[in-house]
C-alpha cells in the first residue's frame, strides 16, 4: 500500500517530477475534457414529482443520513431516522474539554483540553473540490477557514537520514527541485533531450528551469542568494548596519534522494490536498450540528439496529433503545435508506438478495488512530515559526498537524500528535490501552519537537476499530471487490437502498457519503415516483 | 511483497514448525494472564512480531480485546475464546490471511511463519485446547 521500492528508477524521477511540476499540464488536459477537477456533484438536488404521503426510513444519522433526510423531508416524503450514538454526525466528530468516550472493551477517556480546543478524530479537511460539502455548509451556515497542508516551514523527518534531524520542507522541496532542474538542463545542454524537446522549445525549456529551479546564469544550482530566494538564508536578510543576508548551503541531491524524504512532497502535490482546503470554524462537528438543527427533530438516538426486514408492502427495522428498554421495539415505512458501515451492516439479519449480501460482505474496514495532544504553549509557533500545516515522519506516529486555527496565541495550544492508518502501526496502536497511545505519541513526536516532553499536558486517543458504532475507519475497497460487488451494493434492492462513503468511490470522505447519499435519493425517488 | 528465499525460509520454518508441534502444550499457559505486547513496533508493511503470543497483542487484541472474548457496540467483534470455529485449522488460517467481512486480510502483513504462529497461539490459548498445530506450509496454501 504504503510501500517504497529500494531503488529509485528513471521512471519514478520521472513520475517524481511529474508530481511535483508537471501535474500542472495533466490537470489541463483532463479539465479540458471535462471537469475532472471536481466530485460530480451538481447543485442542490431537485426531486421533482408527489411522494404521494410515502415514507421512509433512514438508518444512521451521518453526514449521509442527515442528507437524506433533509432532502426527501423538503420533497415531500415523511422520513424518520434511526442512530446508535447520542448524538448527530457519525465520523463527523469532534473531542473538546470535557467530552468523554468510552471505546469498545471500556476504556473510557475523558478529554481534558482547555476550552475552545479540540481534535477531529475522524474528517478533518475539505478539498476545495469537494462541492457538495461546501454547497452544504454554505446552504446550513457552516463557517469555514482554511486548512493548511503546506507549510514550507513544517519538517520532514526520516529517522535514519540527516542523523535523525528533521528537515524544513522549504529546504527539501528547494533543493529537490532546484538539482532535478539542474540535471535536466544539463541533459538539454549536452543534446540528450533532443528527440523529446523540440529546437523552439528546448530555449524555453532552458528559461523554464532557470526560473523554477533557482538556477543561476550558467544554470547551476548553489548556495546563493538566487537559491535562497526561495529556500531561505542562513543570515535572513534585516536593517540597519550588518544586515545583508547570507545564503545556506543546500542538501546534496544524493542525500534527499537516500532519505527518501521526497516521498512526502507528493502529500502537497496530489489533487486531493492542493490548496485551498477547508476546516470548519470551532471543529468538524459543526457540519453533522447543523445538519441536526434541520433534521433533529425526526431523528431517535441511542436506537441500535438488530433486523431488516422488507416485503412487498414497506420495511420492517427492529431496534434497541439503549437508554430505556431492552424490548425491541420496530418502526416501518414504505422505503429505507441503510448507511450504516459495512462493517456493521454485514452482521445483521437483513432481507436483500444475495449479491447485495455478497457486496455488503466484501468490504474489509481500515485501521486509523488519531491523536490529539495539548501542550502548556504553541512551542511550533513561537520557537519554529510553524503556522498551521503539517509535518511528516517516518516514525509511527506518521505526522504531526499543527492547529490552523487560533495562530499566535499565548497559552495552551493542541496539536494532532499522529494520525496512524493501514500498515503494522495501526494495529499496534489500536492494540494499546489509551493511554499508552497518548504517552507513546509523545515520545516519538520527541524526536521531532524536543519540546514536547516538558510542555506536554494531556492527550486523547482514539483508535477507529475500537469505535463502537463504526468498528473501523471506513471501506477499504480492493480492485477487485470493486469491479465485481460495487454496482450491486449500491443498486436498489426492493425497497432498502445503501449510502455512506462505501458507496462511493471517494471513501472515507464526507464527499463520498453526501454523493452517495444524493444519488440513492435520486433513484429511490425515481422510482417512487413512478410506482 | 514476500521475496527472496522463500522457499528455503518455508521449508526451514516447517522443519521448525513440525518440531514444535511434537511437543505437548503446557495446560498452565492457558487463559494465564493477558498476553504480553511488547516495547517494540513494526517498520515498514510488515508486522516484526513473530511469536504468536506477541501477534495476537499486537494485532488481534485490537478487536478482539487482550481476554479474546471480543467486544459489542453497533456490530460485535465475536470472542474468540473457546471457540469452536477454531477446531478445523484451515478455518482460522483463511480468515487470517484473506479476512472476512469488516475484518481486513493480514496475510500481505505476516509471512506464513507468523500467520502459522499467531493461529497455533490463538487455538491453545483462551480456553482452546487445540494440538494439531498449523504450519506454514498450511499458510502458503490458502494464500490467493
Amino acid at each position: 500500500m504504503q510501500s517504497e521500492r529500494a531503488a529509485v528508477s528513471r521512471r519514478d524521477l520521472l513520475t517524481l517530477i511529474g508530481t511535483v511540476s508537471g501535474s500542472a499540464a495533466m490537470y489541463h488536459a483532463m479539465t479540458s475534457l471535462g471537469f475532472a477537477s471536481d466530485s460530480g456533484y451538481k447543485g442542490p438536488i431537485k426531486l421533482d414529482g408527489d411522494p404521494k404521503g410515502a415514507s421512509v426510513i433512514i438508518l444512521g444519522a451521518g453526514l449521509a443520513g442527515m442528507t437524506a433526510a433533509l432532502e426527501l423531508r423538503k420533497a415531500g416524503y415523511k422520513v424518520q431516522v434511526l442512530e446508535f450514538n447520542s448524538r448527530p454526525g457519525g465520523r463527523n466528530w469532534t473531542l473538546r474539554g470535557g467530552d468523554s468516550f468510552t471505546e469498545l472493551g471500556g476504556f473510557k477517556q475523558t478529554c481534558e483540553f482547555e476550552q475552545g480546543l479540540y481534535i477531529n478524530p475522524g474528517p478533518w479537511r475539505i478539498p476545495y473540490h469537494h462541492r457538495a460539502v461546501l454547497d452544504y455548509c454554505k446552504r446550513l451556515g457552516v463557517a469555514l477557514e482554511p486548512f493548511i497542508q503546506l507549510n514550507h516551514n513544517a519538517v520532514l523527518h526520516a529517522t535514519k537520514a540527516f542523523g535523525g534531524v528533521p528537515q524544513r520542507i522549504r529546504d527539501i522541496k528547494t533543493d529537490f527541485q532546484g538539482q532535478i532542474s539542474e540535471l535536466l538542463a544539463k541533459a538539454t545542454q549536452q543534446g540528450k533531450l533532443d528527440e523529446a524537446v523540440s529546437k523552439e522549445d528546448r530555449e524555453i525549456l532552458m528559461q523554464a528551469l532557470r526560473s523554477w529551479g533557482a538556477l543561476d546564469a550558467n544554470y547551476a544550482y548553489k548556495g546563493n542568494l538566487i537559491s535562497a530566494d526561495f529556500r531561505g538564508y542562513s543570515k535572513a536578510p534585516g536593517g540597519g548596519l550588518g544586515a545583508a543576508p547570507a545564503p545556506g548551503e543546500p542538501i546534496d541531491l544524493s542525500e534527499i534522494l537516500k532519505s527518501r524524504l521526497w516521498r512526502y512532497l507528493q502529500n502537497f502535490a496530489l489533487h486531493t490536498f492542493q490548496t485551498t482546503m477547508f476546516q470548519p470554524v470551532g471543529g468538524m462537528d459543526m457540519i453533522g450540528k447543523a445538519f441536526a438543527r434541520e433534521v433533529g427533530d425526526v431523528i431517535r438516538y441511542d436506537a441500535k439496529v438488530t433486523r431488516i426486514q422488507q416485503d412487498n408492502h414497506g420495511v420492517t427495522v427492529t431496534y434497541t433503545d439503549l437508554k430505556a428498554s431492552a424490548t425491541p421495539q420496530q418502526a416501518k415505512a414504505d422505503w429505507c435508506v441503510c448507511t450504516i458501515p459495512l462493517s456493521i451492516l454485514s452482521q445483521l439479519p437483513l432481507d436483500v438478495g444475495d449479491r447485495m449480501k455478497a457486496a455488503i460482505n466484501a468490504v474489509p474496514y481500515s485501521p486509523a488512530v488519531k491523536i490529539g495532544l495539548q501542550f502548556k504553549r504553541r512551542f511550533w509557533e513561537e520557537d519554529e515559526a510553524i503556522y498551521g500545516g503539517i509535518s511528516y515522519t517516518d516514525l509511527p506516529i506518521r505526522q504531526i498537524a499543527y492547529p490552523n486555527t487560533g495562530f499566535n496565541r499565548s497559552g495552551r495550544g493542541v496539536l494532532l500528535g499522529a494520525y496512524i492508518f493501514d500498515g503494522p502501526n495501526a494495529y499496534e496502536f489500536t492494540s494499546m490501552p489509551p493511554a499508552e497511545r497518548v504517552t507513546r505519541a509523545v515520545e516519538l513526536g520527541a524526536s521531532l519537537h524536543p519540546q514536547y516532553p516538558a510542555e506536554f499536558e494531556n492527550g486523547i486517543a482514539i483508535a477507529w476499530h475500537r469505535v463502537p458504532f463504526t468498528l473501523g475507519c471506513a471501506g477499504n475497497w480492493s480492485e477487485s471487490a470493486r469491479a465485481e460487488h460495487y454496482d450491486h451494493l449500491c443498486r436498489i434492492d426492493g425497497r432498502i437502498v445503501l449510502a455512506g462513503e462505501h458507496a462511493s468511490y471517494i471513501p472515507a470522505w464526507q464527499e463520498g457519503a453526501i454523493l452517495s447519499s444524493l444519488n440513492a435519493i435520486t433513484r429511490l425517488h425515481d422510482r417512487v415516483v413512478k410506482t | 511483497m514476500i521475496q527472496g528465499n522463500r522457499s528455503f525460509r518455508a521449508i526451514l520454518a516447517t522443519a521448525i514448525a513440525a518440531a514444535l508441534s511434537l511437543l505437548s502444550f503446557p495446560a498452565s499457559a492457558q487463559g494465564a494472564g493477558h498476553p504480553s505486547r511488547g516495547p517494540g513496533l513494526s517498520q515498514g508493511f510488515r508486522f516484526f512480531e513473530m511469536s504468536g503470543e506477541e501477534l495476537f497483542a499486537n494485532v488481534c487484541q485490537g478487536c478482539h480485546m487482550s481476554d479474546a472474548k471480543g467486544a459489542t457496540g453497533a456490530g460485535t467483534y465475536p470472542s474468540l475464546a473457546a471457540n469452536v470455529n477454531l477446531r478445523a485449522s484451515g478455518y482460522p488460517v483463511e480468515i487470517v490471511v484473506n479476512g472476512q467481512r469488516g475484518m481486513p486480510a493480514f496475510g500481505a502483513m505476516m509471512s506464513d511463519d507468523q500467520v502459522a504462529a499467531v493461529v497455533n497461539y490463538l487455538r491453545t490459548h483462551f480456553g482452546n485446547n487445540y494440538r494439531d498445530a498449523v504450519t506454514p506450509e498450511d499458510v502458503k496454501v490458502v494464500r490467493r
